[in-house]
């Protein structure tokens, strides 16, 4: 059985208090609220934390609000963001993402902010210790090479939320907290494309809730592609929003992959195309051809690279289909 | 008429199952127990410099450190092949090789204590494939100079092997010689370079046989069919990872409890390397969480943990981790495949030449015996009337492969009954007709010299073909959706054992307790596959009381009678044959003592529904316990022995040995497919299937055993690929259940099971198996569907959206190996077949058939009698 390292538990009872606990232990410390990917990846030794600070009893962090929007609680259990009515309503591609996270037993667990925040993953990377000593480690952990491209100076690892890409999409936002302050920015703007440093989030700032835009003046969809719906990671995520004129043309649009970069790809060229038009078979293979370029899967999941790539063409096109089909 | 056996009812052991309380040998712990962790190796090949462990001693809680040095005896499962260490002593050959053993206190700080040891490898050369073992060269495996390994000199992965004894006879200072004939393989390297040959010492095994001239097959044929296919390795994915608990006592015994299918063989191993007698070991199987040919081998985890309790004086136990069981392995080979059959114009086969080359990764484990199971059971579906099989097996830098449910055959399977639908796609014939018109008779011989005895295919082919709807589907479904079928048989138990011996395969002990009780002793092992229930069953038939009376010891050397394991389907007919031996020897007991009590003849006792009475008239008779005590008041304690030794096989040559078996099963299967042309991506939305279990003891936990079968053959065709990076030092792809992508309850199909009930004359109540054999048509039928509904052949498995997308886009329309190594063959071993005369014997060294006039003396006629000839194109009936 693999066992978890040793390491101080932190149980605190306000935010205000957890956020302080985290500033006094600094980079020692580390917060888990479900635990479903932190754990295992201790067990692997991928972070070894001498403090955990446990989030799961804040009862600040819990709760779907409507205002406007809606607000959600990082903390938020995955399955009950997923059946949640308001959600299920007003954002069907959200709690269809949500609920094509993982088992149903670990989204008992997990949290919505725990997988908006979650590590990236590599086939190279998530592998037990003695696994890694064997290909002399990783940059992501312990070595100085990334064996996805060894001539990288970078790391390739991948970014494999699947709510991740769907909130970039539909443009919500998040609010960070830490001893110095509040601030909310757009999740879109939380990621970054690169395997290690993954998050714009100081280290010390805690996800507290997440802010979905009002519903009804746009459509979201999210299509997922992974070996097995029962409990698989994403090793593609195409996330597609859009609002459309009354005419029926689109007014504005974005196309956001998971799953095929270290961070969640905006496509932009997407959002040009088709700004101003109607969602017709031509402009869907369009914006279809303007997704392939940027995706870049490589050999660190499951599947192979080049069919991954692939994929990227008649995914696109079935997540766009979504939006003209409710059109 | 039977009143237990033939009914469905919950096993025996179902509510110790499902209410937690059966112990698995993790559960197990005992007083001052230590806990075992072991170090493994980082280097796919490297001899070991040196091991400091002084570091690792000195933590607090270490009790004791081991190596190789240690425990330096090898052992393997097969005579043939001794050649695995408990921990490695000079070299390691994969990453994941034991290397340290330490006992400690917690687990966390055995744990802690590996990360203490230093180990200082030379690094050797890696050899990741068939290709690589065989010296060939192969594109697209450069990647940049980044193969860790690479530069560290070439050296043999072992020291023994057809390789090694070549390499040595074309050196000119070995005698070589035994089985293999040299000549040809040595002459036939260097000529041209890529002949494999003496040059190459990782070859494992070579195989050449040859059954009536198949040249000659060829020429009468109407058309002639090449093919190559490649099955991908996968494992078994228990759900239990293998553990062991051992304990010294100070009488100088040594107890090891283990999650094993076959205890009979880990007592010998231990024996071997402990250098202890027999005598003074005692093995507990204990129940096992799944083991489909996991746990079928000794393992250095239960050697260590022996050796450890040795040393301290204290219980060690060992619970693998899932990486850990995924170096264990044992599981299906790769297999890359090249068939070529004649076939007359009504789909008939004239002759078959089917070569294979298996990937054995880096010990023998029962690798020999899989390499002649590649080439076995071709013959017993179809009349295959000249036959010929080469196989190689390698070494290569991978965890081992050996038996995984229906050991050896699915690979060569999945090739036959894709060419078959190929050939009848060519000569316009549908599959199902064609497959009835040629299939093998019951009760005849093969032209390898299998008995078949009782052979239930047609009817088999004639259920799935009527309740899937077959004649209004095939070939008529829309673009995308096909139905594809295919057949298969396996043997019901090895006929031989694995280490030469005339003693039985299997032991039973019936003991009557005068309270009624009835206790049945067997050394079987119940893997999940109902073996104690089929025991409690038999029993029950035989003495007319409830199964649920009896009380079932299995698994533990000291208290029951040898049983050579779970493996190879054996364990429902020996063990079943044991047991109805056992019993009726009982019954006889119980029988006369009535007889006399109630003035009869012992002819007209019945035993049924808890009494023993007279069947003229039922009213007079004895409640079961009354009767029994009786009996033992008269002759003493009632406890009854039974066995079985399988009949020999009919065979005489070299090789014989792996195919023979007391009764074949057979299954055919239907399987539904729909293809996304878009991805690839295949799902099975349903399968039926029939299996010809002969009689099926309990038809529950029969069809329990089909769906199974189902299911793990949807993941090798699907998806499951035990998956290695050759360029970053072979390390395994994906050791974890997350990542080894095997089909969950989700992704699996709908199943229509129909048992086919043809009992056998040498089954109990005419059973045979059928944990195995129904695993075997899926892959083929899954291929010839995606055939049907988008016109493309998957010539490798498994069927993975990428491949299939492949084919999809080809010009040729088809995924697959596109060539196979060029091999210098050995000279075979030619056996004339029951219909040319033959005896079962080889003809003389370097006798060809056209010559096999003149310098063979006219074979007897006897032989003759011993096979039944069967006539081409006889129905079934």
């Amino acid at each position: 059985m693999m066992r978890l390292p040793r390491f101080r538990y932190l149980a605190p009872a306000s935010v205000e208090e957890a956020v302080r606990l985290k500033a006094d232990a600094g980079p020692a410390a580390m917060y888990v609220a479900g635990g479903t990917d932190l754990y295992p990846n201790m067990k692997r030794r991928h972070q070894t934390p001498a403090v955990v600070i446990a989030l799961r009893g804040l009862r600040e962090l819990k709760g779907v609000t409507a205002n406007g929007g809606v607000t959600i609680g990082a903390g938020e259990i995955l399955n009950d963001v997923a059946a949640n009515p308001r959600i299920r309503a007003g954002y069907p591609a959200l709690a269809h993402a949500v609920e094509s996270i993982s088992t149903p037993i670990l989204r008992n667990m997990g949290t919505l902010g725990g997988n908006c925040l979650l590590d990236t993953r590599c086939t190279y990377y998530n592998q037990n210790y003695d696994w890694r000593k064997a290909i002399d480690f990783c940059m992501k952990r312990d070595g100085t090479i990334c064996w996805v491209a060894p001539a990288s100076p970078r790391c390739w690892a991948v970014q494999s939320s699947d709510s991740a890409p769907v909130l970039s999409a539909i443009g919500a936002r998040v609010t960070l907290r830490s001893a110095k302050g509040e601030r909310t920015i757009p999740a879109a703007d939380l990621y970054k494309d690169d395997g290690i440093d993954y998050l714009t989030k100081d280290p010390d700032e805690l996800l507290t809730a997440i802010h979905l835009p009002p519903a009804g003046a746009w459509r979201a969809s999210y299509r997922k592609l992974r070996r097995r719906d029962a409990f698989d990671f994403p090793v593609l995520g195409v996330a597609a929003w859009a609002r459309f004129n009354p005419d029926g043309t689109v007014a504005d649009a974005r196309v956001v992959l998971g799953g095929v970069g270290s961070h969640p790809i905006p496509i932009e060229a997407a959002a040009e195309l088709l700004r101003g038009r109607r969602l017709e078979p031509e402009l869907i293979r369009e914006v279809a051809d303007a997704c392939f370029r940027p995706a870049r899967p490589l050999d660190n999941t499951d599947f192979t690279l080049s069919w991954r790539k692939e994929m990227v063409r008649p995914f696109v096109t079935r997540t766009l289909g979504d939006l003209s089909a409710r059109a | 008429m039977t009143r237990v056996v033939g009914t469905s009812r919950p096993k025996v052991d179902a509510h110790a199952k499902v209410t937690g309380q059966t112990l698995f040998a993790d559960d197990l712990f005992l007083p001052r127990m230590l806990h075992c962790k072991i170090l493994r190796a980082t280097h796919p090949h490297a001899r070991i410099l040196s091991i400091d462990a002084s570091r690792a001693m000195s933590l607090p809680g270490v009790k004791a450190v081991i190596t190789g040095k240690d425990v330096p005896i090898r052992f393997g499962i097969l005579p043939v092949s001794q050649d695995e260490e408990a921990l490695c002593v000079e070299k390691v050959r994969f990453v994941g090789d034991p290397v340290v053993a330490v006992a400690a206190v917690e687990e966390e700080i055995a744990e802690a204590a590996l990360d203490l040891i230093d180990v200082v490898y030379e690094p050797l050369r890696p050899v990741g494939s068939i290709e690589a073992a065989l010296g060939i060269e192969q594109d697209g495996h450069g990647h940049g100079g980044h193969v860790l390994d690479a530069a560290a000199p070439r050296r043999p992965i072992h020291d023994y092997g057809d390789g090694v004894r070549l390499a040595a006879v074309a050196g000119g200072d070995g005698a070589g010689g035994d089985g293999v004939r040299l000549a040809a393989v040595a002459g036939g390297d260097g000529a041209d370079g890529d002949g494999a040959g003496s040059g190459h010492p990782d070859i494992h095994k070579l195989i050449a046989l040859e059954f009536g001239d198949v040249e000659a097959g060829f020429a009468e044929a109407d058309g002639v069919r090449e093919d190559v296919f490649f099955y991908q390795g996968s494992t078994h994915l228990p759900m239990e990872q293998h553990a062991a608990l051992a304990q010294a006592t100070p009488d100088g015994k040594l107890t090891v409890w283990t999650s094993s299918q076959t205890p009979h063989y880990v007592h010998r191993a231990l024996a071997r390397v402990l250098e202890m007698p027999p005598a003074r070991i005692r093995v507990f199987a204990t129940p096992n969480g799944g083991g489909f040919g996991g746990k079928s081998d000794p393992f250095s985890h239960e050697i260590v943990v022996a050796k450890l309790a040795l040393l301290t004086g204290r219980p060690v136990k060992i619970c693998l981790t899932r990486q850990e069981v995924f170096y264990c392995h044992r599981g299906r080979h790769p297999v890359l495949m090249w068939v070529k059959t004649g076939y007359r114009k009504d789909g008939g086969i004239t002759g078959m030449h089917f070569r294979s080359w298996l990937d054995g990764g880096a010990y023998g484990s029962y690798g020999v015996a899989s390499a002649y199971y590649t080439g076995a059971l071709q013959t017993v579906t179809y009349h295959v009337p000249r036959y010929k099989f080469e196989g190689v097996r390698v070494f290569t830098n991978k965890p081992p492969c050996g038996p995984k449910r229906g050991h050896g055959t699915p690979q060569p399977r999945y090739a036959l009954e894709v060419q078959l639908d190929k050939i009848a796609e060519e000569l316009g014939l549908d599959p199902a007709e064609m497959r009835l018109r040629h299939l093998v008779p019951a009760n005849s011989t093969t032209a390898n010299w299998l008995r078949v005895g009782s052979m239930g295919l047609g009817e088999c082919i004639r259920k799935v073909v009527e309740a899937s709807g077959w004649k209004a589907r095939f070939r008529k479904l829309p673009h995308g959706k096909g139905i594809g079928l295919a057949c298969s048989s396996y043997l019901t138990g090895a006929g031989l054992p694995i280490y030469w011996n005339a003693m039985p395969h299997s032991g039973v002990i019936v003991k009557l307790d005068r309270g009624g009780g009835v206790a049945v002793l067997c050394g079987s092992v119940d893997i999940g596959q109902g073996s104690d229930s089929v025991l409690a069953y038999v029993v029950a038939e035989v003495l007319g009381i409830d199964p649920f009376d009896i009380r079932v010891h299995t698994g533990d050397t000291d208290l029951t009678p040898i049983d050579l394991g779970s493996y190879s389907s054996r364990v429902t007919l020996m063990t079943g044959k044991a047991a109805l031996q056992a019993a009726e020897r009982a019954r006889e007991i119980v029988a006369t003592s009535a007889a006399k009590k109630l003035e009869a003849p012992v002819e007209r006792i019945v035993f049924a529904e808890g009494r023993v009475f007279d069947a003229q008239d039922p009213d007079r008779g004895l409640a079961f316990d009354e009767a029994v005590r009786l009996a033992e008041a008269e002759n003493g304690t009632i406890a009854c022995t039974g066995s079985y030794t399988p009949p020999r096989g009919a065979g005489r040559y070299r090789g014989a040995g792996v195919g023979p078996s007391p009764a074949y099963s057979y299954s055919a299967a239907v399987a539904e497919v729909e293809v996304d042309t878009e991805t690839g991506i295949v799902t099975v939305p349903k399968v039926w299937i029939a299996h010809d279990v002969g009689k099926a003891i309990n038809p529950l936990i029969a069809i329990g055993q089909v769906e199974g079968s189902v299911y793990m053959g949807l993941g090798e065709a699907l998806m499951e690929e035990m998956d290695y990076r050759e360029n970053r030092n072979v390390v395994h792809r994906q050791p974890s259940m997350l990542e080894y992508k095997s089909p969950t309850t989700h992704e699996m199909c709908d199943i229509e099971t129909f048992l086919i009930e043809d009992p056998d004359p040498n089954g109990p109540f005419g059973a045979k198996e059928c944990g195995q054999g129904p695993l075997l048509p899926i892959p083929p039928a899954v291929a010839n569907a995606v055939y049907d509904a988008v016109g493309v052949r998957v010539d490798e498995v498994p069927l993975s959206p990428s491949r299939v997308l492949k084919a999809l886009k080809s010009g040729e329309k088809r995924y697959g190996p596109e060539r196979v190594p060029a091999m210098a063959w050995p000279e075979p071993i030619r056996v004339p077949t029951p219909w040319e005369g033959g005896n079962g014997e080889a003809l003389p060294e370097g006798v060809g058939w056209g010559e096999r006039g003149e310098k063979e003396a006219p074979l007897g006629g006897g032989a003759r009698e011993a096979a039944a000839v069967p006539k081409r194109g006889r129905r079934p009936r």
